[in-house]
C-alpha cells in the first residue's frame, strides 16, 4: 500500500496522514542511502522499518526529523512540510535515536526537565507531565537516582517517556531495543504498546529483528533505500513462507503417511528428514509429536527469519553484502 | 489527531529561546555543583603557582618603597590565570555532549542553535567567575587586603574575562572534530596567553613585535584590570614600579575600555562560534 495519492489530493475533510514521503531521495558522494521512498503513515499506526544496516531506515528518520536535508523528494509530518517549517516539525515530533543521549550525570527527573523547557512544555504543567511520564514508564521510585545508575532498559525506557513528554503527534524510535536482553526487550515493547494507546501517538520504529516486526501494526521491508515489501506482520508473513517442522524418524515413509492419515498434513523427505510446512509451527508441534509416537528422534521448528524474507524479495541473503551507506 | 502546533509569534518565541538557553545553563550549574572535588583540585593548582611562584620570585625582585610585594603583584595575574581551565572546559564539554549523545538530544529541540550556544557560554561565565571569586577567599596570602569593595571591583573584571575566555573556548570547539584536538588546540594556545597577559611579569618592557601580540590577547586587559582595581586599594607609593599598569603604543587605556574590549572579544567569538554551530548538517 504506497501512496498513490499527490499532494494536492488531500482535502480538508480527511486526516492528514501522520508521516508521508514521495519520491525521497538522500544521496551522500559515492552513496545513494535513500533511493525514492513512497510512503504513507496513518494517524496512530505503529509503523516498522525492517531492513538490514544500511537499508537507509536511520538517514530515512534523520530527515524527517528535520536533521538532514533530502537530495530531493517531498516529506510530510504531522501535516507539516519538512522542508518548508521544520520548526514546526520538531514541535510535532518525539525522537529517540539509537544511541542514548540521555545525560547520565543527571537525574531521570532533571533530564525530562530539561526537555521540557527546550520544548516549550508549560511551565506549571512540567511538573505534572514529569511524574505522569515517569510513572508510565515506571521509573517513578528512581525519579532522583542519576541515569547511570539505570539499567540499560530502564534507559531506554525513560527516553522513550522523554520523547513523548511534550505531547508529540508523531514519535520515532530508531532501534529501540538494540542491545537490550530478551526480558528489558519485552518491556520495551510492552511500554511502547501502552504510550501509544494512553497517548495516542504515531509510532514509527526501525529493527532489524523479524520477531520484533509483531509489536508494529505495518511494516515496511527496506532495501537499499527503498521500500521491497509494505503490509501488516501478518501478510507479510503468509507471503514469505510458512514455519518448517524438521523431524529425523526411523521410518521417514511410514510417519509420513500416518501424519497424513491423522493431521491431514501434507510433509515432504528433505535430505532424509521430514519436513512439515505449516502457518503456526508452534501450535501444530504437539499434535505431531502425539502422532508419531517415539518414532521420531529429533525435532525441530524453523520459523522464517528476515533472511528468509529477504531472500523472498530481494533475491539474496542479507549477509551476502557488506552493509553500505552509514546507516547513520 | 488535534491540529498541529504553529509557530508561536515573535514574542513567545523570544520567550522560549530564553527558557531553552536557561535549562541549558541550568544543566552545567547542577553538574558544577556535583563536582566539588573538581573544584577544589583545580583551584590547587593558582594557589600553588602564587605561593610557590609568588614567594620564591619575591626574593629576588625587590620590593619597591611601599613594602608590596610580588606576591601582591602576581595575584591579579594569578585570578585570571585561574579562570582558564573552567573557561576552555565549557567548550570540551559541547565535543563531550556531541560525543556522548546528549547534543542531540538539544539539536533535534524546536529551539535555535545559537541559543542553545549562549546558555553553555553563559554557563562557563558563571562557573569560572565562581572559580576566580573562591580564590579571592585566600587573598590574605598574598598580602591583599579583605575589602569588599575591592573584591566587588575584581568579579567586575573577572566576569567580562571569564565571558571572553569561555566564548574562544567554544568557538575553538566548534571548529575541531574531537574532544583530543581540543585538547591539544587549548594546550597550545593556553600557555601564550598566559604568558603573554603580564600575569607574571610587567609588559611595558616589550618589544614592538611582542606588544602588538599583547593588544591581541584578551588576557592582557584582564590582568591589567583587575591589577589596577587592586593598586586603588593598596598603599599610595604602591602605584610605581611594578604595579605602573600597561601602556600600548605610549596610550594607557581606561579600566572601564578595558572590560569594554573583554566583552567585545567575547561576543565576536560567540558570534563567530554561532554561526559555524548553527551550520546544519
Amino acid at each position: 500500500m504506497t501512496s498513490s495519492k499527490a499532494p494536492g489530493d488531500r482535502t480538508e475533510s480527511s486526516p492528514p496522514a501522520a508521516i508521508r514521503t514521495e519520491a525521497l531521495v538522500k544521496t551522500y558522494p559515492g552513496v545513494e542511502a535513500v533511493r525514492g521512498l513512497d510512503l504513507l503513515v496513518h494517524p496512530g499506526e505503529i509503523f516498522g522499518f525492517l531492513g538490514p544496516n544500511g537499508a537507509g531506515k536511520s538517514t530515512t528518520i534523520s530527515m524527517l526529523c528535520a536533521l538532514t536535508r533530502p537530495t530531493s523528494g517531498g516529506l510530510w509530518v504531522a501535516g507539516h512540510d519538512v522542508r518548508v517549517s521544520p520548526d514546526a516539525v520538531r514541535r510535532s515530533i518525539g525522537v529517540v535515536f539509537q544511541g542514548s543521549t540521555l545525560d547520565d550525570k543527571l537525574t531521570s527527573e532533571e533530564n525530562l526537565a530539561i526537555h521540557a523547557a527546550l520544548y516549550g512544555v508549560p511551565r506549571r504543567q512540567v511538573r505534572e507531565r514529569v511524574v505522569a511520564m515517569l510513572t508510565l514508564a515506571d521509573l517513578l521510585d528512581r525519579r532522583r537516582s542519576l541515569v547511570r545508575t539505570l539499567s540499560g532498559g530502564m534507559k531506554r525506557r525513560l527516553e522513550i517517556a522523554r520523547g513523548l513528554l511534550h505531547r508529540p503527534h508523531v514519535l520515532f524510535l530508531d532501534e529501540p531495543t538494540v542491545g537490550l536482553d530478551p526480558h528489558s526487550r519485552a518491556e520495551v515493547w510492552r511500554h511502547v504498546h501502552r504510550m501509544r494507546s494512553e497517548t495516542g501517538a504515531t509510532v514509527l520504529l526501525t529493527t532489524h529483528h523479524l520477531s520484533e516486526a509483531d509489536n508494529c501494526d505495518r511494516i515496511a521491508i527496506l532495501d537499499r533505500g527503498r521500500v521491497v515489501a509494505l503490509g501488516t506482520p501478518a501478510e507479510l508473513r503468509s507471503r514469505i513462507g510458512r514455519d518448517r517442522i524438521v523431524l529425523v524418524a526411523s521410518d521417514p515413509g511410514q510417519c509420513s503417511r500416518r501424519l497424513a492419515d491423522s493431521l491431514g498434513l501434507s510433509p515432504s523427505v528433505e535430505d532424509g528428514a521430514l519436513v512439515v510446512r505449516v502457518e503456526d509451527g508452534a501450535a501444530v508441534l504437539p499434535a505431531v509429536m502425539a502422532a508419531l509416537g517415539g518414532s521420531v528422534t529429533s525435532v525441530s521448528l524453523v520459523r522464517p527469519t528476515l533472511d528468509d524474507v529477504f531472500l523472498h524479495y530481494t533475491g539474496r541473503s542479507i549477509g551476502s553484502e557488506p552493509a553500505e551507506g552509514g546507516d547513520a | 489527531m488535534s491540529p498541529a502546533p504553529t509557530v508561536p509569534p515573535t514574542a513567545a518565541r523570544l520567550a522560549s529561546e530564553g527558557r531553552a538557553a536557561a535549562a541549558v545553563w541550568k544543566r552545567e550549574m547542577i553538574t558544577f555543583q556535583r563536582e566539588r572535588m573538581h573544584l577544589v583540585i583545580s583551584l590547587l593548582q593558582p594557589l600553588l603557582i602564587l605561593v610557590a611562584l609568588g614567594v620564591g620570585l619575591g626574593t629576588v625582585v625587590p620590593e619597591d618603597g611601599s613594602g608590596v610585594g610580588y606576591v601582591t603583584f602576581l595575584f591579579p595575574g594569578v585570578l585570571v590565570m585561574a579562570i582558564q581551565p573552567p573557561a576552555f572546559a565549557t567548550g570540551a564539554s559541547i565535543l563531550w555532549d556531541r560525543e556522548f549523545g546528549f547534543l542531540r538530544e538539544m539539536l533535534v529541540a524546536p529551539v535555535r542553535r545559537e541559543s542553545l550556544l549562549l546558555g553553555k557560554v553563559l554557563a562557563g561565565t558563571t562557573i569560572a567567575t565562581c572559580h576566580g571569586g573562591i580564590l579571592l577567599l585566600f587573598a590574605g596570602l598574598a598580602g591583599v587586603p579583605y575589602d569588599p569593595l575591592l573584591f566587588a571591583g575584581f568579579v567586575a573584571v573577572l566576569a567580562p574575562a571569564s565571558f571572553a575566555m569561555t566564548c574562544l573556548g567554544a568557538l575553538l570547539a566548534v571548529c575541531v572534530p574531537s574532544p583530543k584536538s581540543f585538547q591539544a588546540a587549548t594546550g597550545l594556545l593556553l600557555g601564550p596567553l598566559v604568558f603573554l597577559s603580564g600575569a607574571f611579569f610587567p609588559l611595558n618592557g616589550l618589544p614592538s613585535w611582542l606588544v602588538a601580540l599583547t593588544a591581541l590577547n584578551p588576557l592582557t586587559y584582564a590582568v591589567d584590570a583587575a591589577r589596577r582595581v587592586l593598586v586603588s586599594h593598596l598603599p599610595a607609593g604602591a602605584a610605581d614600579g611594578m604595579f605602573r599598569g600597561l601602556e600600548l603604543w605610549g596610550v594607557r587605556p581606561p579600566v572601564s575600555g578595558e572590560l569594554m574590549a573583554l566583552t567585545v572579544f567575547g561576543a565576536v567569538f560567540l558570534l563567530v562560534g554561532a554561526r559555524r554551530f548553527a551550520r546544519p548538517d
